[in-house]
């Protein structure tokens, strides 16, 4: 059996565990499921690619990639810039729709209005760029092979090693920092944060903040390798839920590793039960998880 | 240090559960809210910690109106507050809990400070690294009540610290009270353990249908049968038997 899968399915799992951080901090701290978190993803992939062509046209003249990868170094810096950009787009959603209804407390209404806002922010970005794929570079690259029958390109291995980079980042922002701790006290204990002094409001700028700037690296890696599509991020949204489910609500490591898994498990589904079924795979492995331990992998409570 | 007037508060507009309730806690001294079940106490105490709506009536902190500051706030002003159940955060390491709170002080004080209630409370110290989920109960309310002096208050307010506690556990975290007080800082309580509180205290009110009702020395309160039939179901009574 080709050994590819493992390759393929660590490097979607990666992809999907960056958004799945998202997802799972905002069920957490502001207690909804957010359907619109994929357009964080599609959205920041379209910054991306808007300003890699920006600062292109700036510069006046073609700018060679960077050694052995697709992309030079206008991609970098526009990655940089739109995971900012797509922070503020998550920041600005909630100050338009999401604090408004957080007043009223009806976590059902949150969902159901970020439905609305998916199909919204969605529709935007068709109607602006059509829906048309568009790639951040058309050249074609070499795949390094690792043993066993196993390739990846130098733009995987590269993304690979920048989403890990971004995972341990995250991790000690929740582990060490004073807003890594309030953002743990408030999806534990909003009440009691506050008590301790932490201000809600600042932790939830916070999670939208963190949220989108993930969700647009996700973005960007999924456009570098495969293309840039308006639907790319609603196509992300299950296994995004699944990974965040899975890992446990609320756990951020528990996201990353959810997605991992989520994302082995829709690679091996195609050369064991066919390409079909690749989408039921990740659910039943999601399914076969709760079964065994209903709050999670790394989850704390129901 | 304290001075609450005339305070009306509740969860719901148009029902409020404490209805005109009056109190004072002087510098250095230990107060007590007693009172039966349904009294408003709890309310009262969430709602001068800035966790339940003021409807009227003012709440002063040292000179200063708090009463229309969030709970996030009112921290910083120098009242720490302890609630009653849930007051830890259990997922969270001990160690966790208290860089969390010591969060609201200057950077360059943090550390001396939480190393300072770390040899105030040594029991806890051999557990930092334990999730307070898995504390004892006593060592909960100990870490609760570290967490809250952990910001130097002007004033400690706890809401029902023996709840939920074997009387042996409450008698442990009474003497830690104790030894809290001696320390000079102010407190305020709320207790269904009448014996308990006004072992504690140096004055006492009695509150009822969210105001209160009688207000005395701890010595006075309760040597008076008649409130202590009244509210306290003759604990004056059941003690002398005992």
């Amino acid at each position: 059996m080709n050994l590819q899968f493992i390759v393929d399915g660590l490097f979607a799992g990666a992809m999907i565990g960056l958004g799945a951080i998202g997802v799972t901090l905002t069920y957490s701290i502001l207690r909804f499921a957010n359907f619109a978190h994929g357009e964080f993803i599609a959205w920041g992939a379209y910054a991306a690619l808007t300003l890699t062509g920006l600062i292109g046209f700036l510069v006046g003249h073609d700018i060679a990639p960077l050694g052995p990868f697709s992309f030079g170094w206008p991609l970098l810096a526009a990655g940089i810039i739109a995971m900012a950009l797509t922070g503020l787009l998550a920041l600005a959603l909630d100050v338009i729709l999401f604090s408004r209804l957080r007043a009223r407390g009806n976590a059902i209404i949150m969902v159901m209005a970020s439905f609305g806002a998916s199909l919204a922010l969605r529709s935007l970005l068709e109607f602006i760029f059509t829906d048309e794929p568009q790639y951040f570079s058309r050249e074609i690259q070499i795949a390094i092979p690792l043993g066993g029958g196993m390739r990846l390109t130098p733009d995987q291995l590269l993304l690979f090693g920048l989403a890990a980079v971004l995972v341990i980042a995250m991790f000690l922002v929740m582990s060490r920092t004073t807003i890594g701790r309030s953002m743990r006290a408030v999806s534990e204990n909003p009440t009691l944060a506050s008590v301790v002094g932490v201000d809600v409001e600042r932790v939830i700028r916070a999670t939208w903040l963190l949220g989108g700037a993930l969700a647009c690296a996700a973005g960007i890696m999924v456009g570098i390798t495969v293309q840039v599509r308006p639907y790319m991020g609603f196509d992300l949204l299950l296994p995004l839920f699944a990974a965040a489910i899975l890992g446990g609500i609320g756990s951020m490591p528990g996201a990353v590793a959810g997605g991992l898994i989520v994302g082995l498990a829709e690679a091996a589904a195609v050369p064991l039960v066919g390409a079909g079924y690749r989408g039921a795979v990740a659910f039943a492995v999601l399914i076969a998880v709760l079964i065994v331990k209903p709050t999670g992998l790394f989850g704390l409570r129901e | 240090m304290l001075r609450v007037e005339n305070l009306a508060a509740g969860y719901e507009r148009g029902v409020p559960i404490v209805r005109g309730a009056s109190i004072e806690v002087a510098p250095g001294e230990v107060v007590a809210i007693l009172g039966p079940n349904g009294a408003g106490k709890s309310t009262l105490i969430r709602s001068i910690a800035g966790l339940v709506p003021k409807f009227s009536g003012r709440v002063m902190l040292d000179g200063l109106d708090i009463s229309g500051l969030p709970a996030h706030q009112v921290v910083r002003h120098g009242l720490a507050f302890v609630p009653q159940t849930e007051n830890v955060f259990g997922g969270m390491t001990v160690s966790d809990n208290f860089a969390l709170a010591a969060a609201v002080m200057p950077t360059r004080e943090r550390h001396a400070r939480i190393a300072e209630m770390y040899a105030f409370f040594p029991g806890l110290e051999e557990r930092r690294a334990l999730l307070a989920g898995r504390l004892s109960g006593g060592e909960r309310q100990m870490l609760a009540v570290a967490r809250a002096l952990m910001v130097r208050p002007k004033l400690l307010v706890l809401d029902e610290a023996s709840a939920g506690l074997s009387p042996k556990m409450v008698g442990t975290v009474f003497e830690q009270l104790k030894a809290i007080r001696a320390t000079g800082v102010t407190i305020l309580l709320v207790e269904q353990n009448v014996r308990a509180a006004l072992g504690l205290s140096d004055r006492a009110y009695v509150l009822a249908e969210g105001k209160n009702r009688h207000a005395g020395t701890a010595a006075e309160l309760w040597n008076d049968t008649a409130i202590a039939d009244l509210y306290f179901g003759g604990i004056a009574e059941r003690e002398a038997l005992a």
